[in-house]
């Protein structure tokens, strides 16, 4: 596949979508969109491929929407921008999250308004030390989108989900572990490569379970304890029942190192 | 019997038979072959005193996505009407038996009318349902007008014909077109665990039960009322219902015989 807008490379079982405008700090421009939801289907669809890593190159990981896509003359109709989230922003942000194997992503610096909540829909999220987390919506009259009033009070609570969407502070990468919203902050120039490193291991481990346990964590947020109680007895059974769970046991039985397949 | 759109399985121990409905190549349309052998089984096992429930899936990706298009576009209005499909419906619905639906993906259509034709849906979290006939100029052609609206209500079973929207697994929930939402791993599990459990009970109560119900939307309370009394004086005269009793009194298992 030969893409514009981002690069997107597997190996060692795991997929690399890379945003590739630098120029305009990644955001996002209709052919990109497409570009991605190509690459998610791949990743999705090629069975060797179990682990994504969603980065960005240059000094920004992504910027959102790239403004002069919207430019509105004086006058002129007002865009429909529930079009564009409902055909573009939405199901990207369904796709990351209903992949069934770890999304890992490496926040390589900036990531403002959208671009910071693609980050949040990632399962692991690894940020450059430089790198600020910006709900820059407010500052033009928006919300954010792309799962970012879900997210962020998921992660953070209501308070800081709140001031951080209505003052549109820059969030840095140390803070934003602290918080919880993120799962590290590390030295700008290992970010994409403790990134990758994390996902090549994943890709070794029972892929299947990774899914089930993702599932099972997306569900809490809405679930009560009896629901969630349940839906483990029900994903348990189905990771019972895998090739790796047998692996895996008998591995440990044989006291040697396991070879799962993700199956 | 062997069939080509279908297949089936017996678990005599749990006396459930399960239907899987086997046109993957075409999402599981329902074509006049389909419905005909889906009938036949069921025929079959209405007096096969070895089943009492079955269960109908179309599997794990899709449940039916509706008629066979290319079957019905050669129909004028007179072979609309010679049509032998309202025919094999009908047979499907005079099934005395439990049917329990595991929906996995789409149930449009026909699908959907399937569904209908069932006493218990268990739908997975990505179902999907729908009436969508109106994109083509039709309407539904097998209950699907009566059935939704008598199970959803008027406003939502009108929004989904006249607009061919669907819905999915937790709003069919909420509407009452469904009994259980599951995860889609466990939808063919869940059902068969609950035919199971039915298939278990007094078998000629069950199929009273059913008839009772059914008829409920058939006739007024008076009519209805006076039915279930005459189906509840029915069953004194069986004997699992001693059983019944007596092993309630007794403290222990009852062991029904189906007589």
């Amino acid at each position: 596949m030969s893409f514009n807008n981002i690069e997107f490379v597997i190996e060692d079982g795991v997929a690399i979508l890379t945003f590739n405008r630098p120029d305009s700090l990644n955001s996002f421009n209709a052919e990109m969109h497409s570009e991605v939801r190509a690459a998610l289907k791949e990743t999705k669809k090629n069975p060797e491929v179990r682990a994504l890593v969603i980065t960005g190159n240059g000094r920004g990981f992504c910027a959102g929407q790239d403004l002069s896509d919207r430019n509105v003359a004086p006058g002129a109709e007002a865009p429909n921008l529930g079009e564009s989230i409902e055909k573009n922003y939405n199901p990207m942000i369904r796709s990351i999250r209903a992949l069934e194997m770890p999304v890992i992503c490496a926040v390589n610096g900036v990531a403002a308004g959208a671009g910071a909540n693609i980050a949040l829909a990632c399962d692991i999220v690894f940020a450059a030390r430089s790198a600020k987390f910006i709900q820059a919506f407010c500052k033009i009259g928006l919300i954010p989108d792309s799962g970012g009033t879900w997210t962020l009070p998921n992660t953070v609570g209501q308070a800081r989900a709140m001031a951080l969407s209505m003052l549109g502070d820059r969030l840095t990468a140390e803070q934003a572990e602290q918080w919880g919203m993120i799962w590290k902050a590390v030295d700008d120039e290992e970010v994409k490569a403790t990134a990758i490193e994390t996902a090549k291991q994943l890709a070794t481990q029972p892929t299947k379970g990774l899914a089930l346990i993702k599932r099972a964590i997306h569900a809490s947020a809405t679930n009560t304890l009896d629901e969630q109680l349940d839906l483990e007895r029900d994903l348990q059974t189905i990771a019972g029942r895998t090739e790796d769970y047998r692996e895996g046991v008998a591995a440990f039985m044989e006291k040697r190192q396991p070879t799962f397949k993700g199956q | 019997m062997t069939y080509q759109t279908i297949t089936t399985s017996t678990d005599t121990a749990a006396k459930v038979l399960t239907i899987t409905l086997n046109r993957p190549e075409a999402f599981n349309a329902l074509n006049t072959q389909l419905l005909s052998e889906v009938a036949d089984v069921l025929e079959q096992a209405d007096q096969d005193q070895g089943i009492g429930a079955v269960v109908i899936t179309g599997g794990s990706k899709v449940f039916a996505a509706g008629a066979d298009i290319k079957e019905m576009a050669s129909l004028d209005a007179v072979g609309v009407m010679n049509d032998a499909r309202p025919k094999h419906w009908r047979r499907i619905y005079q099934f005395s038996k439990p049917m329990i639906a595991a929906v996995n993906g789409y149930a449009l259509g026909g699908g959907c009318e399937l569904v209908m034709h069932c006493d218990i849906v268990i739908a997975g979290e990505s179902a999907l349902f729908g009436q969508p006939e109106i994109n083509l100029g039709i309407i539904p052609g097998a209950g699907g007008t009566q059935r939704l609206i008598r199970t959803v209500g008027k406003p939502l079973a009108t929004k989904m014909v006249l607009s061919g929207e669907m819905i999915d697994a937790n709003t069919a929930l909420q509407a009452n077109l469904v009994a259980e939402v599951v995860i889609p791993e466990r939808t063919i599990e869940r059902a068969h665990q609950l035919a199971t459990t039915i298939a278990s009970k007094p078998p000629i109560a069950v199929r009273l039960a059913k008839e009772a119900l059914l008829k409920s939307f058939e006739t007024d309370l008076e009519s209805g009322l006076n039915l279930e009394r005459k189906a509840f004086t029915l069953l004194a005269a069986t004997e699992d219902r001693k059983e019944g009793i007596a092993a309630f009194m007794e403290k222990r298992k009852p062991e029904f015989k189906g007589c």
